[in-house]
């Protein structure tokens, strides 16, 4: 059952040198093909190997593959070892199955690009370190992973390279990123330092064993400061704030790798990581509580900016920065099942939205700003429709995949006695519902706001990129009944049951003893709110077209505020970018470089040419001079040999 | 007689030769005072020789002899390729290899 466990990422990996090495010189149906083969039958051993999983008994369902002795350096040592459990299980699903559907989106859109090969190669090698990341046995390999699917989304991003915001925009991604990578190495290191390895098993197992040595901190103690670390990592990685300004920029990239790496996988691998390290994190209660409050004011600061945002693309992005932080929420009140019952049906719905946007950009002809949308359900029916379902999805609607997961970590958040934060991630369930409506409302229907000449143009996508829509249109549908809560009284919620044997290493909170009446009104409340959203949404923005602008008016200055992404770029730029870019240019640059290193390199030339000026008229070419040079050095020596020696 | 008359021959003969090197113009009375330098040093292995009752110094004076047959051939090839080509023998108009 494991046998070809290794298989799974290495496919994507070969189909990754295969489009790399020689796919200029390939045509574009074996690119395809290769591309898509290699993350199709990935996804098949994944779909294998996950029914293999579930024919063990749950206490079974822990298997580590370790494959060979990567590094050994003193007591240090990594194994190349893959970890297959239902947590791993789960993503590789997710992984592969979503990966593959965007593969095949990828051959509609970007059929008419340059560098067709360029663009596949990256996106299999992506599939290939995404699964190191979530099958990796240690630390290490995942720092791997966690590095390589980092790069990928560097080169993607900056796909368009000869666009500067593109470039620009792949770098923020890369730098802000590494910020959060040391965080995650020092957490690493400090792993290794207390544990005395890293792999996942044996340090999950030294925590629960020593109760002794790892209580459950009251103050700030080892386990505390690992936790942090790693989530220092996971905000880096997950765009949460302070690192979060990243995401929103890498909507240069095409829209297929804004819709798999920076919506559905890569941006979710924090939270996955965090899940990972339950054992630890539910040990240390304050990196916990920095965990959920992170969480619920990224959740509702990127949804207030959401508000405002007219691109298409950025508006989503800031939608998946606010719904990783409702993950983070999960996360933080110990409810981790639930934080992956959400990442798995936000990669659903997400994917759906990002994919359905690279539609309705494909038929208007490149075009991006909702304002200069509308009416366009008309010509692109499918698009129309399976991007409403996942707008129902997002806004928590039952009975959409994402009316379950969403609920249950606004419930869990309730029940768990953080009350703020349910009030918090309740005002963002309405705003989320009502910015993705306005999407909606100002998409598809209203009056028709473009130009004749893309009208003229105006189609529905190839079967390739609406096939795509349909099937993750059904996952957005039926993807939220594996994890039904317990008040259908359908018996104990499925997904939570299934992760139960990679999350007992963690303390997880106790439910508190309340009866599912409340559990259902608690849910009730949530759908009146996102149902509040929607109508909001609809009043404004399709029954008093120019509402909008009148309340834009009259809030004036804090709309402005909202519209510039409360301005964080902007102070990111004074406080951190600018004094660096001047003390590079001044001290590093100016000073150290030219002055100091160019200036003893060029120095010890020029004095070198400035001796030699001098002594090359010695070479007269008058044979008599050498003769009596040749004398001089003679004597000189006789007269050395002669008097000092003695 | 004394080795040092010996001695003080080859050194006079030695700087005799020098000068001559470094003062005179024409190359074949350049290669006269090598010439010169050359057997002065003979003279002194020779009177070593002599002194030491051994003869390594005899030796060393054949060698010399060789190289400056050589040297002679070489040296009036030269001689003569200059004059070919400049119409002079004077050292110092073969002043073309400089900075």
């Amino acid at each position: 059952m494991t046998d070809f466990l290794w298989l799974i990422p290495l496919l994507p990996l070969a189909g990754s040198a295969i489009n790399g090495l020689i796919g200029r010189r390939l045509p574009k149906p074996v690119i395809s093909l290769v591309a898509c083969g290699s993350a199709g039958l990935s996804f098949l051993l994944a779909a294998l190997t996950f029914f293999g999983l579930n024919s063990l008994p749950a206490a079974e369902r822990h298997i580590v593959e370790t494959y060979f002795t990567w590094i050994a350096s003193g007591d240090f040592i990594a194994e190349a070892q893959f970890l297959l459990d239902p947590l791993s299980a789960v993503m590789l699903l997710v992984v592969t199955g979503v990966g593959f559907v965007i593969h095949i989106y990828s051959i509609g859109y970007m059929h008419a690009e340059d560098g067709y090969y360029r663009f596949f190669a990256y996106l299999n090698l992506f599939l290939f370190s995404m699964l190191i990341l979530v099958l990796a046995g240690n630390f290490l390999l995942m720092f791997v992973g966690w590095e390589g699917v980092g790069l990928c989304s560097y080169l993607l991003i900056g796909y368009y390279f000869e666009r500067r915001s593109a470039g620009d925009a792949g770098k923020k991604a890369f730098i802000v990123n590494r910020i959060g990578d040391v965080g995650f190495v020092l957490g690493v290191l400090l792993i290794f330092l207390t544990f005395g390895n890293i792999e996942f098993t044996r340090v999950f197992h030294d925590i629960a064993a020593d109760t002794q040595r790892f209580p459950v901190e009251a103050g700030a103690g080892i386990l505390t400061a690992i936790a942090l670390l790693l989530f220092i990592g996971a905000t880096g990685k997950s765009a949460q704030i302070p690192l979060y300004v990243w995401l929103p920029d890498a909507m240069e990239g095409p829209t297929p790798v804004s819709a798999l790496i920076h919506a559905a996988t890569m941006v979710t691998a924090g939270v996955y990581m965090v899940v990972r390290c339950s054992p630890i994190f539910s040990r240390a209660p304050i990196a916990m509580e920095v965990v959920a409050v992170v969480g619920v004011i990224t959740a509702l600061f990127a949804a207030t900016i959401g508000l405002a945002q007219t691109d298409i693309k950025r508006l989503l992005a800031y939608s998946t920065v606010s719904q990783l932080g409702y993950m983070f929420v999960a996360a933080g009140v110990g409810a981790f099942s639930a934080g992956i019952f959400h990442l798995m049906t936000h990669a659903f719905f997400k994917a759906l939205l990002f994919l359905g946007a690279g539609s309705v950009i494909h038929a208007m002809s490149g075009e991006q700003d909702l304002l200069r949308m509308g009416g366009l359900r008309r010509h692109t029916p499918i698009t129309y429709r399976t991007m409403f379902i996942a707008a129902l999805a997002i806004s928590g609607i039952p009975p959409f995949a994402g009316f379950f997961s969403k609920d249950e970590i606004l419930w869990s958040a309730w029940s768990r006695g953080h009350s703020i934060i349910w009030i918090l991630g309740l005002l963002t369930a309405g705003l989320t519902a009502f910015y993705m409506f306005r999407l909606i409302f100002l998409t598809f229907h209203g009056h028709e706001r473009f130009p004749e000449e893309t009208r003229h143009h105006l189609h529905e996508s190839p079967p390739s990129m609406t096939l795509p829509l349909v099937i993750l249109a059904i996952l957005s549908v039926v993807g939220g009944l594996v994890g039904l809560p317990p008040w259908l009284h359908l018996g104990a919620n499925q997904f939570e049951h299934y992760l139960e044997p990679s999350l007992e290493l963690a303390l997880l909170p106790q439910h508190g003893a309340v009866s599912h009446s409340v559990e259902f009104t608690f849910a009730v409340i949530s759908v009146v709110v996102a149902l509040i959203g929607i109508a909001l949404a609809r009043w404004i923005y399709l029954k008093r077209p120019g509402l909008s602008d009148t309340i834009a008016a009259r809030m004036g200055r804090l709309y402005r505020l909202v519209f510039r992404k409360y301005l964080v770029d902007e102070a990111y730029d004074f406080l951190f970018v600018n004094p660096t870019v001047k003390a590079s240019t001044g001290v590093l640059w100016r000073t150290v470089d030219i002055a100091v290193i160019d200036g003893a390199v060029n120095g010890t030339g020029h004095s070198i040419r400035t001796a030699a000026g001098i002594l090359r008229h010695m070479q007269s070419g008058l044979i008599r001079s050498y003769a009596a040079w040749i004398l001089a050095g003679l004597l000189i020596m006789l007269l050395y040999l002669t008097f000092m020696r003695a | 007689m004394d080795i040092n008359h010996y001695l003080i021959l080859s050194a006079l003969l030695f700087t005799i030769g020098t000068v001559g090197v470094i003062l005179k113009r024409n190359v074949i009375s350049v290669l006269l005072c090598i010439e010169i330098m050359l057997n002065a040093a003979n003279l002194s292995f020779m009177a070593f020789s002599r002194y030491l009752g051994q003869v390594h110094g005899q030796v060393m004076v054949f060698f010399v002899m060789v190289v400056a047959a050589a040297e002679a051939a070489v040296g009036l090839a030269i001689a003569i390729v200059l004059y070919r080509n400049r119409g002079t023998l004077s050292v110092d108009d073969a002043d073309t290899m400089k900075w």
